[in-house]
């Protein structure tokens, strides 16, 4: 599967879904963003090519219309844990989309949905990672392990 | 029987009243605070928690470890999905019941490990739908999740079923005539029983062939 030309779906179009939209379609991806609010899909750059649908994702006509049978790539970032992790699992079992990923603010639940074969991905574990990081790199301290094994 | 019911509204708390009162352990989980402190007022017996059922922490403190089943009753669908599969998966609740308000999800639910999901739309619209059908039928209701129905239907006066005895109905084979009610007394029909005007006869069978059946009895514009 060559980079460039996959078909991705991007189901939320807040700060995080419009960066990840414009920059895949920039690279050369097809992109289609959903979003139930219209207004949104002005966060996406000019060098958006991709399509935008004003739809409920969590409605399975607003995702057969995207057609969701043939993409390659599911991103749920809509603001909602519950609505991304079941956006995952319905592009996963029900559509059979080959990568899928969702953003969850709350990593308690990481365990379920990796069994599942989703990725999520955790706004809160990735900047307290990196505000440790650069704590430590700046304080010349040792990294405290408990919080380096954290996820 | 040790319940978990995570919902909101009236609906929660008409359930939790329903199992109390038949002797079930009932923890009920509502997010919103005034409901809880209404609900631990009127319902003595059940114990109610603060917060969101899809929370891990929030069904850990529920006694998800003990429970027998949960029922996920709120008005969307991704919390009910969400709090079914973390009970499931997380604490081993052997049986997760979901409402799902958007009746596409009934079979997406299943699929993704919920051991029954209920449409309250989809079974109002069957209702509704058979019963604008056909006037003369007076009760219908799903049963066993709605595999098997049950109806109360009026002999007519054009009903194809009127003078007629049970063998001579054109009925289909999974369906059944199980009672006549008839002057207030109550028959148990054999084959050869016969149906009258004013009668009123208790049909069940299988939704597929529930249509034809009660076509096949009091007619197709009864």
């Amino acid at each position: 599967m060559d980079r460039s030309d996959l078909y991705i779906i991007v189901a939320g179009c807040g700060r995080l879904g419009a960066r990840l939209a414009s920059e895949l379609s920039r690279t050369g991806s097809s992109v289609v963003v959903i979003d139930r609010d219209p207004s949104r899909f002005a966060a996406l750059t000019a060098e958006f090519s991709g399509f935008h649908l004003t739809g409920d994702a969590i409605e399975q006509e607003v995702l057969r219309s995207a057609k969701i049978e043939q993409a390659d790539c599911f991103l749920a970032t809509t603001n909602q844990d519950n609505i991304n992790l079941m956006l995952a699992q319905v592009a996963k079992v029900i559509y059979g989309v080959p990568l899928v990923m969702a953003r969850i603010y709350d990593p308690l639940r990481s365990p379920v949905y990796e069994r599942l074969g989703i990725d999520t991905i955790s706004p809160t574990e990735l900047s307290a990672q990196e505000f440790l990081r650069m704590i430590t790199a700046r304080a010349g301290l040792e990294p405290a392990s408990a919080l380096r094994n954290g996820r | 029987m040790r319940a978990i019911l995570a919902g909101e509204g009236k609906t929660l708390y008409y359930l939790a009243r329903q199992f109390t009162a038949k002797g079930h352990h009932i923890t009920i989980v509502d997010r919103h605070p005034d409901e809880c402190e209404a609900l631990a007022r009127r319902l003595e017996k059940s114990v109610v928690v603060l917060g969101n059922g899809s929370d891990p922490a929030v069904l850990e403190d529920a006694g998800a470890r003990q429970a027998d089943v949960l029922v996920a009753l709120t008005p969307e669908d991704q919390d009910n999905l969400i709090a079914c599969q973390v009970a499931r998966q997380m604490f081993g609740v052997p049986r997760v019941l979901a409402l799902v308000n958007d009746p596409d999800n009934e079979e997406i639910f299943k699929r993704l490990g919920v051991t029954e999901a209920f449409s309250a739309t989809r079974i109002i619209a069957t209702l509704l739908e058979e019963q604008a059908a056909l006037e003369e039928v007076i009760n219908l209701l799903p049963m066993a999740e709605g595999r098997i129905q049950v109806a109360e239907v009026v002999i007519g006066e054009k009903a194809p079923a009127r003078d007629k005895t049970l063998q001579e109905l054109d009925l289909p084979a999974d369906t059944l005539v199980a009672g006549i009610i008839r002057a207030g007394d109550v028959h148990i029909p054999r084959g050869n029983s016969r149906l009258y005007l004013g009668d009123k006869v208790i049909l069940i069978g299988r939704p597929a062939s529930f249509g034809e059946a009660l076509r096949a009895v009091a007619g197709e514009e009864a």
